[in-house]
C-alpha cells in the first residue's frame, strides 16, 4: 500500500473526483479553468448588477401621460431600465389589438402553448375509434363545408369573371350548414384521431378568439392583430401545412413512374429555393393584388401565410428526401416482395424510418422558420420582433433598445429551446431500438 | 315527374337570384356618385393606410391606439364620410407596398408622410388631395459648436443616410452655396444617431420633423442639441387617393379645407357646439346650419361639424401630435400667420 493516491486519500468517485478529472487534470487545464471561471464570474456579476441590482422598474409620468425617463437616462450603462417593458409589454405581446379585449390574444398564447405541450405526449397521437358511423359524420361535415365554399367561389367567379353580381339568397342557410359541417368534422376527427381533432378544434377556437364576431365577441380585423400571436400563428399553421406538403413533394421527386410529377416537384423545389423568402413575401404582398381584379382582396395575413407554407415546404421536402435516400434499398425491395401497395409500403415501411433519421435537420428547419416569420414586417404585418421595434419608436423610450431586445430574445429562446428539447427526447425514444 | 320536381327546387332559387340582381341594381342607383364612398358606407369602415412606426405621425401608444398627425388625418376623413371617427381601420403599410395597397383597393386613403412629387402623381394613378405637413431637409448640431446657421457649416462632417433624398439635397445645397462638406454615410438609424452623439460628425441631416423627434427623445439632454433654422429642400407630405373617383378626392380635400376654416374662425373641438347658433354666414354654412355644402360633396350636411367634433381644427391636430415633439409650426401655420395652409371659401 505504498501508492501515493491511497496515502493522500484521493477519492475516485463523486464531485471532487469529477472536478479533478475534468477541470483540474493538469496545470494547463487548471489555468484554463481558472481563467474561464474568472471571466464567467465577472460577466455574470456584471449582468446581475445590470439586470437586477441597479435596474429601474418604474418611472414617473407627466400629467399628459408621457413617460419621464430622466432617471433611466442617468443609470444608462450601469442599470437596466425595465420600465420600458413594464410600460410596453402589452403592446409588444399583443400589438394593436383593442386594449380592453387583449385577454383574447393572451388566451390564444396560452392555448398555443397548451397545444404544443399536449402534442409532446405520444399517447395523444394514437388512433381512436374506427366506428363506421363516426367516419360518416366526419365525411358529411367535410362535405357541407366544401359545398358552402364551392357556392361562394362560384359567386365570386360570376361577379369577377362575368360581371354578374348575385346576392346569394341561400347564404344564411349555407352558412348554417357550414357551421354544422365544421362541428361534425371536428367531432368525427376527435373520435377517429384524437390528436388531429384536438389540433383542428384548438386552431378553430384560436381563430374565433382572434377575429371575433360570434358569441358576443367584437370583430377585430386582421390589421389589428400583432405581436406574439402573429408569430405563433404564422409558424404553427405554416409548419403544420408545410410538413405534409413537403412529404408529398419529397416522394414525388423520387418517383420513377411519374416523370411529369417528378419534374413538377423538382421545378417547385428549385424555384422556391432559388429566391429569398423576402421576395416570395413581397410577391404575395405587392404583385399578387395587382393581378387580381379590383374589389377582390385576399387577406394580407392569408397571403403571407400561404407564402410561408410554400417556402417552408420546399426546404422541408429536401430534408425529407435526404431521409428517403438514406434508407437502404433492401427495405423497399422487401416491402415489394411482401406484395404491399405503394401507399402501404410508404406509410408503414419507408416514411417511419426515413423521418426518424432526419429529426435533427427537420427541427433545425422548424426553428429557423419560427424565427424567419419576423420577415413579414416588410409587408406591413407586425409580429413580435416588429412590435418590439414599434415600442422603441416612442420618443421617450428610443434609447432603451437593449432592454427590449433582451426581453424579445428571452421569449424566442423559450420557444426555440422548447422545440429542441422535445426533438432530443423524441430522437432518444424513437432510436432506442437501434441502441440495442 | 322528375322534370317537374327539378324545377320545383330550381324556380325559387332562380327567383331569388333575380331578386338579388335587382336589389343590387337599385342600391347602385341612389348612391353618392363615388364608388369608394358607397363601398365605405356599405362596410361601415374606412381603410386608411399609415406607417405605424413614425412618432408624431402614426405610432401606437402603450395601449395600441394609433396616435399622430397622419392617424388623426384618417380619423378626420372617416368622420366626414361615416360621421364617426371610430369607424376608421388603420392599415400599417411599408414604404414599398403603400402605393400598391391604395391601387388595389386594400386601403381607400393613404396618409403615410408621402412626399408630393410630379413623378408620383403622374405615374402611379394616384392623386395628392392635400398636404398635411410641409417638411424639409434640416440640420441638427451640438449647442457647444456655437453654429447658428447652415451657412456656417463650411468644411463640416455631416452624418446622413445613404440613398435618401437628403443626401442629394445637401450635395446640391453645398454646391450652390460654394461650400465643402464631408459626408459620413450610415444606413442604420440608431447607429447614425449614435455617431452624431459621440461626435463623429459635426451635424446630422435628415427631414426636420425626424430631427426634432430625435432631439426630443434625448430627454434632459435635448437642450444640448440645436435644430438650425435653415430648411434646404421641399418635402410636402400629403394625403393620397386613387385617380378616377373625383368625389372621393373632393371629400378629402374639403375635409382639410373645413379644418382650416375652423381654425381661422376659432372653432375648436371643445367649443364647436356654441358656434351652432352663430350668425356668421360662413360659420353657419361650415357647420351645416344653413346651405347645402355637405350635400354637394355627397356627404352629410354636418360633415364639418363631425370632423371638428372628432379631431378638432387643423391647429389642434398639430398641437396634439407635433408640438410635444418640440417642432415649431413655422410654414405649417395658417396663411394669416405666415404659413402655407390656405382654404378656398366654403360657399
Amino acid at each position: 500500500m505504498s501508492d501515493a493516491a491511497v496515502a493522500r486519500k484521493i477519492p475516485t468517485i463523486g464531485a471532487v473526483a469529477w472536478l479533478r478529472a475534468n477541470l483540474f487534470g493538469s496545470w494547463v487545464s487548471t489555468a484554463i479553468t481558472l481563467a474561464l471561471g474568472y471571466i464567467v464570474l465577472r460577466v455574470g456579476i456584471a449582468f446581475v448588477d445590470w439586470a437586477f441590482v441597479n435596474a429601474i422598474w418604474h418611472v414617473p409620468y407627466s400629467k399628459t401621460g408621457i413617460a419621464e425617463t430622466a432617471v433611466c437616462q442617468n443609470t444608462k450603462g450601469t442599470g437596466a431600465c425595465w420600465a420600458v417593458i413594464v410600460d410596453k409589454y402589452r403592446l409588444i405581446l399583443f400589438g394593436r389589438f383593442p386594449y380592453d379585449e387583449q385577454w383574447r390574444p393572451a388566451v390564444v398564447i396560452v392555448l398555443f402553448v397548451a397545444l404544443f405541450a399536449l402534442s409532446t405526449i405520444r399517447a395523444v397521437w394514437r388512433k381512436g375509434t374506427t366506428a363506421r358511423w363516426v367516419q360518416r359524420v366526419a365525411l358529411a361535415g367535410a362535405g357541407l363545408i366544401v359545398l358552402d365554399n364551392a357556392v361562394d367561389l362560384l359567386l365570386i367567379v360570376a361577379s369577377v369573371g362575368f360581371g354578374v353580381h348575385i346576392s346569394d339568397p341561400l347564404a344564411p342557410v349555407l352558412e348554417m350548414l357550414n357551421t354544422i359541417g365544421k362541428c361534425g368534422l371536428v367531432f368525427g376527427l376527435l373520435l377517429l384521431w384524437p390528436a388531429i381533432g384536438v389540433w383542428v378544434a384548438t386552431l378553430a377556437v384560436i381563430f374565433m378568439l382572434m377575429s371575433g364576431g360570434i358569441l358576443g365577441l367584437s370583430v377585430v380585423p386582421v390589421d389589428y392583430w400583432g405581436g406574439l400571436p402573429i408569430t405563433l400563428i404564422l409558424a404553427t399553421f405554416g409548419l403544420a401545412f408545410a410538413f405534409p406538403l413537403a412529404v408529398l413533394v419529397a416522394l414525388g421527386r423520387r418517383s420513377t413512374q411519374m416523370p411529369a410529377v417528378k419534374t413538377l416537384c423538382v421545378v417547385y423545389v428549385e424555384l422556391i429555393r432559388g429566391v429569398p423568402l423576402i421576395s416570395v413575401l413581397f410577391m404575395a404582398s405587392v404583385m399578387f393584388p395587382l393581378f387580381m381584379p379590383p374589389g377582390i382582396n385576399i387577406d394580407k395575413l392569408l397571403r403571407a401565410q400561404i407564402a410561408v407554407i410554400l417556402f417552408a415546404a420546399a426546404y422541408l421536402a429536401e430534408v425529407v428526401r435526404g431521409g428517403l435516400q438514406a434508407l437502404p434499398k433492401g427495405q423497399t425491395e422487401a416491402a415489394d416482395a411482401l406484395g404491399l401497395t405503394y401507399w402501404q409500403k410508404t406509410g408503414f415501411i419507408i416514411l417511419p424510418q426515413a423521418l426518424r433519421l432526419v429529426i435533427p435537420p427537420l427541427v433545425n428547419t422548424f426553428i429557423g422558420f419560427f424565427k424567419d416569420t419576423s420577415l413579414v414586417l416588410i409587408i406591413g404585418i407586425f409580429d413580435l420582433l416588429t412590435m418590439g421595434k414599434v415600442a422603441l419608436s416612442d420618443p421617450p423610450w428610443q434609447s432603451f433598445s437593449t432592454e427590449v431586445y433582451v426581453f424579445l430574445a428571452f421569449i424566442y429562446i423559450l420557444f426555440c429551446y422548447g422545440m429542441s428539447r422535445y426533438s432530443r427526447g423524441l430522437e432518444r425514444e424513437l432510436n432506442s431500438a437501434r441502441g440495442r | 315527374m322528375t322534370r317537374f320536381a327539378r324545377w320545383g327546387i330550381g324556380a325559387p332559387i332562380l327567383a331569388g337570384l333575380f331578386a338579388g340582381v335587382l336589389a343590387i341594381g337599385s342600391a347602385r342607383a341612389d348612391g353618392s356618385g363615388s364608388a369608394t364612398m358607397d363601398a365605405t358606407r356599405a362596410k361601415g369602415q374606412l381603410a386608411c393606410g399609415v406607417s405605424g412606426q413614425v412618432p408624431g405621425f402614426s405610432l401606437p401608444d402603450s395601449q395600441g391606439v394609433m396616435r399622430g398627425l397622419d392617424a388623426d388625418t384618417c380619423r378626420a376623413v372617416t368622420a366626414a364620410v361615416l360621421g364617426d371617427a371610430a369607424k376608421v381601420k388603420f392599415v400599417p403599410t411599408t414604404a414599398q407596398n403603400r402605393f400598391t395597397a391604395l391601387q388595389s383597393g386594400e386601403i381607400d386613403v393613404l396618409s403615410r408622410s408621402t412626399t408630393w412629387t410630379l413623378g408620383r402623381e403622374g405615374n402611379l394613378g394616384l392623386n395628392f388631395a392635400w398636404v398635411n405637413y410641409y417638411d424639409g431637409t434640416g440640420f441638427l448640431v451640438k449647442k457647444a459648436a456655437g453654429v447658428k446657421s447652415a451657412k456656417e457649416l463650411d468644411n463640416a462632417t455631416i452624418c446622413v443616410q445613404p440613398g435618401t433624398s437628403t443626401e442629394l439635397a445637401i450635395a446640391d445645397y453645398f454646391r450652390v452655396s460654394k461650400m465643402k462638406f464631408t459626408p459620413i454615410l450610415i444606413q442604420e438609424l440608431s447607429e447614425i444617431q449614435g455617431a452624431f452623439l459621440s461626435g463623429r460628425c459635426d451635424a446630422y441631416s435628415t427631414d426636420a420633423s425626424a430631427l426634432a423627434t430625435f432631439r426630443f427623445s434625448q430627454g434632459p439632454k435635448a437642450d444640448d442639441l440645436v435644430l438650425l433654422p435653415d430648411i434646404i429642400s421641399k418635402e410636402p407630405l400629403g394625403v393620397m387617393v386613387r385617380k378616377g373617383d373625383d368625389k372621393w378626392f373632393d371629400m378629402v380635400r374639403w375635409t382639410f379645407a373645413a379644418m382650416i376654416v375652423a381654425e381661422e374662425k376659432g372653432i375648436t373641438q371643445a367649443n364647436v357646439d356654441t358656434f351652432l347658433t352663430s350668425t356668421d354666414p360662413e360659420t353657419r354654412r361650415l357647420l351645416g346650419v344653413e346651405g347645402e355644402m355637405g350635400k354637394a360633396l355627397g356627404l352629410d350636411p354636418k360633415f364639418a361639424y363631425n370632423v371638428i367634433k372628432a379631431v378638432g381644427n387643423l391647429g389642434e391636430m398639430w398641437d396634439r401630435n407635433i408640438t410635444p415633439m418640440g417642432v415649431p409650426r413655422g410654414i405649417n401655420n395658417l396663411w394669416t400667420k405666415g404659413g402655407l395652409q390656405y382654404a378656398p371659401p366654403m360657399r
